[in-house]
């Protein structure tokens, strides 16, 4: 089975969000809206109506997966995208996280 | 589709004639196979002519036309699709071309300056524009550093000006 | 430096004006994206993978210090606390909001500076050599005419909508730092039989996907005619360059696949056709007010030899050890040449916070008459420092963090964005950078191993000019998981070579390693005062493909 959710980037700044339940966005993974397998569609026109409304740019599906630590995006970009520069823990989604400050190459 | 002209939003009285539509009397606008092919039957008619060249015919193909048409037509079949712009220069500055430049196709009042400075002077828009809004868009931008079709005197030539005068 | 006048600062604040009008209609709905898309991009915004990246012109990489420090105002309020220099002579700030992005550019127009043509398929931002005006091996000033570029190709109304986009690099000096060779033109300066000065022109050059070594299509170029020639290169190329295929639309391609002697020729036809029709001579006037603004600033009379500095050096090892990384000959008896690194062992190449601007910016306002520039290497310079300042200079760098002596060195990284911040990489390019600084962070290291140019690409789009470095990586996806491939004998200078692939790609993991093996090859083969470049030359891809995969 293939999880999807829906992504974009904010219209005002940018920033990356997914699509939550009721048409919301969220910029938290783990509170948006998962569709199962191809049950893709009604989610797509959620986030066209959210680009209609200049809410969001471009949207997309993205796939997920379920792990012990939570919901992981699976390729590589879009883990990114959820927490922040690799190599600036101070910013983006991590930011105030704790975690490992090390400037070194660990792959994702 | 209404045209913007002389700082006016104006009705479009050219026909434009598919390659197969059968001749009609009054100002028509061809393309540019049909004018190759029936040159002779449409240039024996009464009544204005125009022609359209998409962007990737070229100016030299009519360029030894040109007394015949009142009218050229430029497309532009996406706005990011700048052959045009080189298309426009040539017919007014190569080849003299005096007649009517239309821009048709995508054409948004955010490259007008772009255009007019090229030497187009009449633009087929949407229905519903604005024409303040496109009159707007000639006088965002005052200044020009390049030369162009429109011959207006560049910030260089005007401070060449400045210095033999002063 | 060059100053604005009434019609640049006229056309600036016009432009400002007319983007923040582009922003109000986006946001009210009156463009959709697909419409903003273009005209955003042509005003240097991009949505890139966290928030919107706005890259800021630095024109031929000139800066004064009031400049570098509305920079440093503007990191702050509008961003994060700082920007990321990149390998145009550029700024980028990485977390604007679209909305704030007219003030932005306000705060920007109030010190002469824009974000006009940074990106999209128009003339981008002309770059040139950093030592510009103070090399001793200049044959004439090529900020004159960058500037002069500059405001010609400002909102070109033919060529704002290219096949792609397009890049123009000029060097006053035979000794290329300009790259000018990997350009889609490059202009060399040189002299005629006559002594005139001219130039010479080569087109096609570039990275990318498809690298390629430009090629001269006038040997010799008067200075009067640059303007109409720019324009005959730029015609036959909006007109043919090829727009069915994003990777087939630069320059190079059109180049390539006409020939080099049928492009020559249909450029030439197109100049003789544009010299009767719609000539730009440059005016002497013209010419002569913009060399004004070039003038050397007020030197003192100072004697070559500095005994203050040579103290310093017998007497201070770290200091000397900078000196030697940092400091090149000045045209001006008595003064030199600092280039600050912006590569910190283990940090992010090019980036720069506030303060360290600031303090940039202090340096170069007390020991350099004010000015400031910034290199294709992701370094800053300080281009007027008397001799007898260094010791002080090197001082206020140290103070800020600033005086890693590392320039030209292993550790002195070129890396793009990557895909830590960029849409379109594919793999990190920074950590890759942070790694392998890391592994050879000791100076006397680096020193024995000398001048080695490490760059690195997140993607093939090449902005880490990973093809024309000494040692260059370039990072690919390989089923979802980050790679990177290994070039050797890159060079961007005047003799100018594309890198040679070593073979299949190394997990990020294995990268560093790949590196130090080469490097221990390099030290193993190399002869008396041989730079890595010529051992390579002498020795070929044999020896190191052979120690990269021998475990394999």
């Amino acid at each position: 089975m293939t999880c999807s959710v829906v992504t974009a980037n904010r219209l005002d700044d940018g920033a990356v969000v997914y699509l939550a339940p009721e048409g919301r966005w969220t910029g938290c993974l783990d509170a948006a809206l998962v569709a199962r397998d191809d049950a893709t569609e009604p989610l797509m026109a959620m986030a066209e109506r959210a680009v209609a409304d200049r809410l969001v740019v471009t949207p997309y599906l993205i796939a997920v997966e379920d792990g012990p630590k939570g919901r992981l995006a699976s390729h590589i970009k879009e883990r990114i995208r959820a927490t922040g520069p690799t190599v600036r823990l101070d910013l983006g989604k991590q930011a105030g996280q704790t975690g490992s400050t090390e400037a070194r190459y660990v792959s994702l | 589709m209404p045209l913007v002209k002389d700082d006016a939003l104006i009705q479009d009285n050219w026909t434009r004639l598919d390659d197969d539509a059968a001749m009609i009397d009054g100002p028509v606008v061809v393309s540019l196979e049909r004018w190759l092919n029936e040159r002779d039957v449409l240039a024996s008619r009464n009544g204005a002519l125009g022609v359209v060249l998409t962007s990737h015919e070229t100016p030299e193909q009519i360029a030894g036309d040109l007394d015949r048409f009142s009218l050229v037509c430029l497309e532009f079949p996406k706005f990011t699709d700048g052959r045009a712009y080189s298309h426009a220069r040539k017919l007014r500055e190569r080849f003299g071309f005096k007649g009517e430049l239309r821009a048709v196709g995508n054409v948004l009042r955010d490259q007008f300056l772009f255009m007019q400075r090229c030497g187009f002077d009449a633009f087929e828009v949407a229905e519903g524009t604005a024409l303040e809004d496109w009159l707007r868009a000639t006088t965002e931008i005052s200044v020009a550093y390049q030369s162009a079709a429109d011959r207006r005197a560049t910030a260089m030539a005007q401070r060449q000006d400045a210095c033999s005068t002063s | 430096m060059y100053r604005y006048d009434e019609f640049d600062h006229t056309l600036v604040a016009e432009r400002v004006t007319q983007f923040r009008d582009q922003v109000r209609r986006r946001v009210a709905g009156e463009l959709t994206e697909d419409e903003f898309k273009p005209l955003r991009l042509m005003n240097g915004l991009y949505l890139q993978l966290h928030a919107y990246m706005l890259r800021v012109a630095v024109p031929y990489g000139v800066l004064s210090a009031h400049q570098m420090r509305r920079l440093a105002h503007i990191a702050r309020v509008y961003d994060k606390g700082y920007g990321h220099f990149t390998t145009r002579q550029n700024i980028q700030y990485n977390w604007p909001r679209l909305e704030e992005v007219p003030d932005l550019l306000e705060e920007l127009a109030e010190v002469e500076m824009h974000a006009i043509q940074t990106s999209g398929n128009c003339i981008r931002n002309v770059t040139a050599d950093q030592f510009a005006g103070v090399a001793a091996d200049e044959i004439d000033d090529p900020r004159v005419y960058a500037e002069i570029i500059r405001q010609w190709s400002t909102l070109h109304p033919e060529f704002s909508f290219l096949p792609r986009k397009f890049k123009i690099a000029i060097t006053g000096a035979p000794n290329d730092r300009a790259a000018v060779k990997v350009h889609d033109i490059g202009l060399r300066m040189v002299r005629n039989e006559a002594d005139e000065p001219g130039f010479e022109v080569i087109v096609g050059g570039g990275q990318g996907r498809t690298p390629m070594i430009g090629h001269v299509v006038r040997g010799f170029l008067p200075v009067p005619d640059l303007l109409t020639y720019l324009d005959a290169v730029l015609r036959v190329y909006n007109q043919l360059g090829r727009r069915d295929n994003l990777c087939k639309a630069r320059i190079k391609i059109l180049v390539h696949e006409t020939g080099v002697d049928e492009f020559t020729r249909l450029v030439e036809e197109e100049f003789a056709a544009m010299s009767r029709e719609s000539p730009q001579v440059l005016p002497g006037g013209e010419l002569a007010r913009i060399r004004a603004y070039f003038q050397p600033p007020a030197y003192r009379d100072l004697r070559e030899a500095a005994p203050t500095l040579d103290l310093a050096l017998a007497t201070d090892r770290a200091f000397a050890q900078w000196h030697a990384a940092s400091v090149s000959a000045h045209k001006q008896p008595g003064y030199a040449i600092v280039t600050i690194s912006l590569k910190p062992i283990g940090g992010i190449p090019g980036d720069a916070s506030a303060e360290e601007m600031e303090a940039v910016a202090d340096l170069a306002e007390r020991f350099s008459f004010s000015e400031i520039r910034v290199t294709h290497e992701q370094n800053l310079v300080l281009p007027d420092v008397a001799k007898e300042n260094l010791h002080a200079v090197w001082q206020g760098l140290k103070a800020a963090g600033l005086a890693t002596p590392n320039v030209g060195l292993v550790t002195d990284i070129i890396a793009c964005p990557g895909l830590d911040y960029c849409n379109l990489a594919n793999a990190r390019s920074i950590p890759i950078a942070q790694e392998i600084s890391e592994r050879f962070a000791d100076l006397d290291r680096q020193h024995d191993i000398g001048e080695l140019k490490v760059k690195i690409s997140g993607c093939i789009n090449a902005c880490g000019h990973h093809h024309v470095g000494h040692i260059g990586i370039l990072g690919v996806d390989k089923k979802g998981i980050e790679h990177y491939q290994i070039t050797l004998g890159g060079d961007a200078t005047e003799t100018a070579a594309l890198g040679d692939i070593v073979g299949p790609a190394f997990s990020g993991e294995k990268v560093t390693d790949a590196v130090d093996t080469i490097v221990a090859v390099y030290l193993e083969q190399r002869r008396d005062g041989e730079r890595f470049l010529e051992t390579y030359r002498r020795v070929g891809l044999a020896p190191f493909k052979e120690k990269l995969y021998a475990s394999r």
